[in-house]
């Protein structure tokens, strides 16, 4: 059974680790479309799908995932922004977490945009 | 929306819009009096009378990047299609409360999902806001609140990634404990 005990030894661990942690300015953002629109296409699973991706190659101190409204797209939803410090922001569309991976992969850690996911690619 | 969890992450983030502080999320169950209620209560802005008549309504939103609001019209009928009933009650600078009631064993029935899910969304998104988790059945019930949570982890935050994989673990097997095996 989890407990609070369990929980402080949680702490303790975190403790340690926490001067490393300090907030990073110069961190990647995902943002993924939650609002009813995005919910209803299938943005949970994108959302867990990314937060798996990053904690499992170790990057939650430079990228940071969030939740964010309806940016007005609702057909493209699940719609997921990622804004990478000094570069474009760049809008990926129907995103299933089967590609979240290769965003992360390609996208956030080696700087190459996934071309065929963004709105780009499909409004033509 | 396939899961009633889903309306609940959804109706719930209106709660994180009008600032609320602490977010109340009960969801309780009774197999013997056939009636599932999910409640989301906040302390957050509130609505003018006016405005809460509104928000029932698809084609009213504050919204300014489209012209419809389907999160409450959803939930509601989500409640009304399996002959439950929905009521939603506010108050500007108090808050706003939105009960959704369900018939469980109508044929319109929206599977309730992965609640737990939901909840540890809501809290690792928003760590700013307190979350009181409450699931009951008729076998029992337990309560996750963030603030005794935060009272122990003192200036480590909720959303470190082991404290997470806690809360997940802590919500399966309290759910797990009073929902007696079969799946919801």
């Amino acid at each position: 059974m989890k407990s609070l005990a369990e929980l402080k030894a949680i702490r303790d661990r975190a403790k340690a680790q926490l001067d490393l942690r300090k907030e990073n300015p110069n961190a990647a953002r995902v943002l993924v479309g939650m609002a009813t629109c995005g919910i209803a296409a299938g943005a949970r699973p994108v959302l867990n799908a990314f937060i798996e991706e990053i904690a499992k190659r170790g990057l939650t101190d430079t990228i940071t995932v969030t939740q964010t409204g309806c940016i007005g797209i609702c057909q493209y939803e699940p719609v997921v922004e990622v804004e990478v410090p000094g570069e474009e922001k760049v809008t990926y569309v129907k995103v299933a977490p089967e590609m979240v991976p290769r965003i992360v992969n390609d996208h956030l850690v080696n700087h190459n945009v996934v071309t065929e996911y963004t709105i780009g690619a499909i409004k033509k | 929306m396939r899961e009633l969890s889903l309306n609940v992450m959804d109706v719930a983030q209106n709660s994180v819009r009008a600032q609320a502080k602490v977010v109340t999320i009960t969801v309780a169950e009774s197999d013997r009096e056939d009636r599932l209620t999910i409640e989301i209560a906040d302390d957050g802005c509130g609505m003018t009378e006016e405005q809460v008549q509104q928000v029932i309504d698809p084609f009213f939103t504050t919204r300014t990047t489209r012209k419809v609001g389907l999160g409450v019209p959803l939930f509601k009928l989500s409640a009304e299609q399996t002959g439950g009933s929905f009521d939603i009650r506010s108050k500007q600078g108090v808050g706003t409360t939105t009960t959704a009631s369900y018939v469980k064993s109508h044929v319109d029935m929206t599977p309730l999902g992965d609640i737990n899910d939901t909840v540890k969304l809501l809290i690792q998104c928003n760590p700013q806001i307190d979350f009181v988790y409450t699931r009951s059945t008729d076998q029992g019930s337990f309560t996750l609140d963030t603030r005794e949570l935060k009272e122990v982890l003192g200036d480590v935050s909720l959303d470190t990634p082991d404290v997470l994989e806690w809360i997940k673990d802590y919500l399966e097997e309290n759910t797990q404990n009073i929902v007696g095996g079969a799946s919801t």
